[in-house]
């Protein structure tokens, strides 16, 4: 995984509450066996209508948010299912945060694995970041220090975040949670001994 | 004496193979279900990191999502989902685990074939890389759903590294009323919590009604679990959950069985055990629910009327009752029972085991499905199937005018060839009423299998009590 790099971008303003994964990435896109090339069916029915034509008024499809990395967004982002391909093709777009008020546990789980800032903040600092979304105003999100920086009208705006700090050093040092997991293959090796003859049953069961 | 813990913490406590400095935590899976829309890119990982599987016989995979409910013989027609199944079958042989094919009478949708086969079994963590996986929490076993990072991670070290979440107790005191369901339960628990009431938690449903409740049941209410944000769901196991897995496949055998029931039924939360939330509903109260908007949270009883979003004080709320309104083609104030349905879905892992099948059919029998209803019956298993085509349930469908079909995951999230046209309505007894989740445009509501009988036979959202 690549390490999490400071972030200088405007942001997408798309303040709508409870986005579900399926609005994130529609089930037809669920068929590949790859990881990439999803970015551009993200929010796939909110972007193109029936004849695959994007639709203007859709934020993503605005000019201005072209090479945007950051989407600002309402409470329960990315409920509904456990499709990795929700965080996969918002990476693939080229979006690395995601600010919201709260974020649905599996998806926010996930984003982590790809490398991607989940940011949890109080709904009225959400609101007022919507607003300088909606400007088009350039955000710097600067994880080593957990702080969210605009400038409006010359004067610089700060919003500090809160962030697990497991969660944190494994983006900021890009980490391979299998080889740490691997790493301690003797500790699950000798609870392995210990469920055996503690609940014997699991190890015995076959397919008859 | 010790404190007194709960379901939850017991199964942590002994799953723990070794707490990080940093306070996460590595908890050994016991078993680990797979199908092939998650799972692929997972393998892949493991080939790149030139990595195994750690416990292959732990594993139990099958095709569910993406195969067809009509003509199996000719195979899968669509080439992308041909290759994902075909993917999986081979990623299985290479690594050594067991995959119910298409063609194996035991397919069926993992959360119905787990329980089925006695593979998932009280105390056990099960993870599966779908939300649904929440199901398996009937039995008293701590199982949730993963991403396929996790999913690799499983098949790689047959742990994961996790936080604990927090305790909840969804408590359904007093009787359930004559004619309402478990899916009515778990949409009145829904919308009194809401989609997100139950995130960071792992919730536990207790009390009289959900004692009450058989297996089946207890498995819809915490298959939607989800649904209300919470990753998991658990009921402590008890005798009927101790008579369910007796003689099933992969149950422990005779000579362990006793031992493993005393070990199951000490699972069950200790008296005065703490929870950080607990919420009570009376289930005197619970009347037959249907969702009548894009959220799973938005819903009403029977006898009520779509919402109207003047009503509503919050304005982002607001906005999203009239964008779901708008969605769903209904005006507000219009009365439930008026509303007409062009199709009815009956399956999925909420609501596809042999239970619900006999709830629809007790409904559907010597009646005919509405002229304008298309209605299909997607069995959960082959199994399933099997046991209801052995009780001339069947029968009694196809009679009515229902299309019997070959199990699988069908037009609950509409990734094969059964799915909803744009503004079709569908009474379906599946667990998401997203926008577009049954198909592009496509209108659910969200009900329990009586009900979506019902509505079948009357050609718009009904009381199955008064059929």
């Amino acid at each position: 995984m690549e390490k999490f790099k400071k972030i200088e971008s405007n942001a997408i303003p798309l303040p709508m509450v409870n986005v579900d994964t399926d609005m994130i990435i529609p089930k037809q896109f669920l068929k590949t066996i790859k990881r990439t090339g999803l970015g551009k069916n993200l929010f796939y029915e909110l972007r193109y209508d029936e004849t695959d034509a994007p639709i203007d008024s859709f934020v993503l499809n605005q000019d201005k948010y072209k090479d945007s990395q950051i989407l600002i967004t309402g409470k329960n982002f990315g409920c509904g299912s456990s499709r990795e391909h929700a965080p996969w093709s918002i990476l693939d777009y080229g979006i690395k945060c995601i600010i919201a008020s709260s974020f649905a546990d599996i998806f926010y789980n996930n984003c982590f694995k790809n490398g991607i800032l989940p940011i949890k903040l109080d709904e009225s600092e959400v609101t007022k970041l919507q607003k300088a979304a909606e400007n088009s105003l350039s955000f710097i999100i600067d994880l080593e220090n957990q702080k969210i920086s605009y400038f409006d009208k010359n004067i610089n705006y700060e919003v500090s975040f809160e962030l697990d700090k497991a969660k944190k050093t494994s983006l900021l040092e890009g980490l391979d949670d299998i080889g740490l997991t691997l790493a301690k293959v003797n500790h699950i090796s000798d609870f392995e001994n210990k469920q055996k003859s503690r609940t014997p049953w699991l190890y015995s069961q076959q397919i008859k | 004496m010790s404190t007194p813990k709960t379901l939850y913490d017991k199964i942590w406590n002994d799953h723990l193979v070794s707490e990080n400095v940093d306070g996460t935590s590595i908890i050994y899976i016991d078993r680990h279900l797979v199908h092939e829309v998650t799972s692929p890119q997972a393998f892949e990982g493991l080939k790149i990191g030139n990595r195994s599987v750690r416990k292959p016989n732990f594993t139990l995979a099958t095709a569910d999502h993406n195969i067809p409910t009509t003509n199996r013989d000719e195979g899968i027609s669509d080439p992308e989902s041909k290759l994902q199944v075909d993917t999986l079958e081979e990623n299985c042989r290479e690594h050594g685990i067991t995959f119910l094919s298409m063609s194996d009478k035991r397919q069926g949708i993992v959360h119905i074939i787990g329980p089925e086969q006695g593979f998932t079994q009280p105390g056990m963590t099960i993870v599966c890389g779908d939300s649904h996986t929440s199901t398996h929490g009937a039995f008293g076993a701590l199982a949730w759903g993963i991403g396929t990072s996790e999913v690799e991670h499983v098949l790689a070290t047959q742990t994961l590294v996790q936080t604990k979440a927090k305790n909840m107790q969804i408590n359904i005191q007093g009787e359930l009323p004559l004619g309402v369901t478990a899916k009515d339960i778990v949409l009145k628990i829904i919308q009194t919590i809401g989609t997100a009431g139950g995130t960071g938690y792992v919730i536990e449903y207790t009390g009289d009604a959900i004692k009450s409740l058989t297996m089946e049941g207890r498995m819809t209410v915490c298959n939607m679990s989800i649904e209300a944000g919470a990753r998991a769901g658990l009921i402590s196991p008890d005798e009927k959950t101790i008579e369910y897995l007796k003689g099933r496949p992969f149950s422990p055998a005779e000579n362990e069985y006793q031992l493993a029931s005393d070990y199951w039924l000490s699972l069950a939360s200790d008296e005065g055990a703490a929870y950080d939330k607990t919420v009570n509903i009376d289930a005197s109260d619970i009347i037959p629910q249907v969702t009548w908007g894009t959220s799973p949270e938005d819903v009403v009883s029977i006898d009520g009327l779509v919402p109207n979003p003047e009503d509503e004080s919050d304005e982002t709320k607001k906005k999203s009752m009239i964008r779901a309104l708008e969605y769903m083609g209904l005006v507000p104030n219009t009365p439930l029972k008026e509303i007409k349905v062009d199709k009815v879905f009956i399956g999925s892992c909420t609501n596809g085991r042999i239970e619900d099948l006999r709830a629809a059919s007790k409904i559907a029998k010597n009646r005919k499905v509405a002229d304008h209803v298309n209605a299909i019956i997607v069995p959960g298993s082959g199994l399933v199937k099997q046991q209801a085509e052995e009780e001339g349930l069947d029968k009694i469908f196809i009679e009515s005018g229902f299309e019997w079909r070959e199990p699988g995951c069908s037009m609950c999230l509409a990734m094969n060839a059964d799915k909803l046209k744009p503004q079709e309505r569908c009474a379906s007894t599946s667990n998401r009423n997203f926008e577009g989740r049954q198909g592009r445009g496509g209108r659910t509501h969200l009900m329990s299998p009586a009900m979506a009988a019902a509505a079948a036979i009357n050609g718009k959202l009904s009381d199955s009590r008064e059929i």
